[in-house]
């Protein structure tokens, strides 16, 4: 399960040719993992809520391709991509969804409230917006040391409505820090349309109020996308500041899968599966010449592989004994107090 | 006709906002959608969208704007989408709210209601499962409240609409749907402040509120059948301000006292009541107060670790029994 590994650097620069094949890979790694979330919830085989972010692929592919070994991440409910593009064993993500032993956090949380700092993946709590000072921290600290890492904070347009996030953002300017805000502006947080979040019509409009720069893209469109992220990543690395880049998108599913999403129409969802960001990067890859039919299927093939050992290594595992709900609730003395920090790695992806 | 504890809150909200035009609600999604529980469903239709409002997820905003409407005489009923979510409502709930009529010379008030969702036993997990109660049940400024039943869900829920003070309404999530009971037509209310008897008996008391009333009466059925024990229930319904007189009245009765929540045990009110009870009622007493309540963990989502860690009919059996042997 190591080919997520181009992802994290420290491997030789592959060709431009091999890198796209490998984020059109990701791409559907991220939604057959996704699909088979959502099946194994209607199946009871997993528990609590699950928040799916099917259609918002390509913005966790494009952003986090070009990041570094030790570039700290703070996902949101919906980026579950992001732990496979870091590197993380789809299979401890798929025993952290079932509440296993094996999972991220040993079966105490759901979902994406486990973090991995091994992969610099931090764990965000429920309480939306309050991973955006945390990444913020992350940064301070990359400056403080002189590490050339940046840090990369998701969070939606719901939650850009929290003063968390302004915060954040606003010391994040004051100190010119390294990090990149990307807001998944999905138009729905929950059954709460745009127009009763914000009374302005883009996010990055904002950076402004804080001294940094703003960008908007399509969060559908896997280039344009990662010609933002890159450039972006790229600049902040350099020392330039931060970065808002804000991602329009939508999201296939209800806000959990508990909901039926009837507050919004059907043409409007329609509309925006034409827009899906997995055909239009085929499209892409067509038109350079490649035999989309023979790599899709080649590639769906190792993707449903991959998602089926995920979850067999789920199945495997076995729960926590019940007791061991007191564990982890303190560090022991004399524990290390960071983790095994991943080295930072001066090499992209590419 | 059975009412469900949902619906009892609902229809306490209809009733409320027609009666009193300054009522009105506000929270995420409690418009079109009717609430994430459907706790506001039909009020949209009801009373239009100046009454009804959906907000921004701005828990902060949300209570402090129910604050600036509260003293201009209107009377906000605000909800927390999750009761967890609270927390990013703390500084205007304890030092806003709370003080607000303090700090004005007794010359405002603050008649806001904050709904919130708490409770666990759903596999919400760390953050969908909590129970604040002892965050706020040391501000004082502040009522908090805990119905457990659907009679008690809608009668306090009047209750704090109509008072002038900030209150806590704590609903248990676990109760929206599997407790019910018939409704008496028309309007009631139920005291805040006043604890209830669910249970006479004269062996043991146990002493408990919201989310293990049920568990509670339940374990006191199986040791009444299986051990011929007599076991009072006394159900607190208002966590601040207690009922002192009804604590001790029940502590004094039997001389056995077991305190039962589902919030954690350490900080607890479990401790309050047994103060209570140690101060007033220590020549009364056959054995030490006893408290069943969660671990001091959060509550973790993995079904083994998630019933290790919450209360249940089976360990408040265990601790009657023990309690009784002593
Ligand atoms: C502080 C806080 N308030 C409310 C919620 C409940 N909640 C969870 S997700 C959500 C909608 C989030 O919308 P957005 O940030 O746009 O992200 P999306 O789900 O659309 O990806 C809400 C209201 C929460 N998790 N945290």
């Amino acid at each position: 399960m190591d080919e997520t590994n181009v992802a994290r650097g420290g491997v030789e620069p592959a060709p431009r040719v091999e890198y796209e094949l490998q984020l059109y890979y990701w791409m559907k790694l991220i939604r057959a993992f996704e699909e088979r979330v959502s099946r194994l919830h209607r199946q009871n085989k997993i528990l609590g809520g699950v928040y799916s972010g099917a259609g918002q692929e390509a913005i966790v592919t494009g952003i986090c391709a070009p990041l570094h070994d030790g570039d700290f991440v703070a996902p949101l409910h919906r980026d579950m991509g992001v732990f496979i593009m870091r590197g993380v064993d789809p299979g401890r993500l798929m025993a952290q969804l079932m509440g296993k032993e094996t999972g991220l956090s040993r079966g105490k949380d759901s979902f994406l409230h486990g973090g991995d700092l091994e992969h610099a993946v931090f764990g965000s709590t429920s309480m939306l917006g309050s991973s955006i000072p945390v990444a913020v921290g992350a940064a301070l600290k990359f400056k403080m040391k002189k590490d050339p890492n940046v840090a990369v904070a998701f969070f939606g347009e719901g939650a850009s409505s929290r003063g968390d996030v302004h915060e954040g953002m606003n010391f994040a300017g004051v100190h010119k820090l390294p990090v990149v805000f990307v807001c998944e502006n999905n138009r729905y947080a929950y059954s709460t349309p745009l127009e009763k979040q914000m009374a302005i019509e883009n996010v990055a409009d904002r950076a402004v109020a804080y001294g940094f720069k703003g960008h908007v893209c399509s969060g559908n469109d896997l280039l344009a996308v990662l010609e933002l992220s890159e450039r972006a990543i790229a600049r902040t690395r350099a020392g330039e500041g931060p970065v808002l880049i804000e991602c329009k998108t939508y999201r296939y599913r209800g806000h959990s899968e508990h909901d039926a999403a009837l507050y919004r129409d059907a043409e409007e969802l329609i509309e925006w599966q034409s827009r899906d960001p997995i055909p239009s990067f085929e499209f892409y890859l067509e038109k350079k010449g490649h035999d989309i039919k023979r790599i899709r299927e080649q590639i769906d093939e190792r993707a449903k592989q991959a998602v089926q050992a995920a979850v067999e290594f789920a199945e495997g595992s076995r729960l926590p004994e019940p007791q061991e709900a007191l564990e982890d609730i303190y560090a022991p003395p004399g524990a290390p107090i960071s983790p095994k920090a991943p080295n930072s790695s001066a090499n992209g992806a590419r | 006709m059975e009412v469900t504890y949902i619906k009892a809150i609902n229809a306490a909200l209809h009733e409320e906002m027609r009666r009193d035009e300054n009522v009105f609600v506000m929270g995420e999604d409690v418009a079109e959608l009717g609430g994430a529980f459907k706790a506001t469903e039909g009020l949209l239709e009801a009373f239009g969208e100046e009454r009804v409002i959906d907000t921004p997820i701005s828990e902060a905003l949300i209570v402090g704007a129910g604050i600036g409407a509260a003293v201009l005489g209107m009377r906000p009923v605000v909800e927390m989408q999750f009761a967890d979510f609270i927390a990013c409502a703390f500084d205007q709930i304890v030092n806003n709210a709370a003080t607000l009529r303090y700090r004005h010379g007794g010359k405002a008030a603050c008649p806001l209601v904050i709904r919130a969702p708490s409770g666990a036993g759903v596999h919400g997990a760390l953050f969908h499962s909590q129970n604040p109660e002892a965050w706020f049940t040391r501000v004082p400024g502040l009522k908090v409240v805990a119905p457990a039943t659907a009679y008690d869900a809608k009668g306090i829920l009047k209750s704090a609409i109509r008072d002038g003070n900030p209150v806590v309404y704590l609903e248990h999530k676990r109760l929206y749907r599997s407790v019910k009971e018939d409704l008496p037509e028309g309007d009631f209310t139920v005291p805040i402040g006043v604890a209830e008897i669910r249970k006479q008996g004269g062996d043991l008391s146990i002493i408990t509120y919201g989310g293990t009333l049920g568990q509670s009466l339940d374990a006191a059925r199986i040791v009444e059948k299986e051990d011929g024990l007599a076991v009072e229930v006394l159900d607190l319904r208002t966590l601040l301000p207690l009922d002192r007189e009804a604590i001790l009245l029940t502590a004094r009765k039997t001389g056995k006292v077991l305190v039962v929540h589902e919030d954690r045990l350490t900080g607890g009110i479990g401790g309050e009541v047994s103060a209570i009870i140690m101060e007033n009622a220590f020549e009364y007493l056959d054995g030490p107060v006893r408290r069943v309540a969660a671990a001091d963990a959060p509550v973790a989502f993995s079904p083994p670790l998630e019933e290790f860690i919450l209360p249940s009919t089976n360990k408040i059996v265990d601790a009657i029994r023990s309690l009784a042997a002593y």
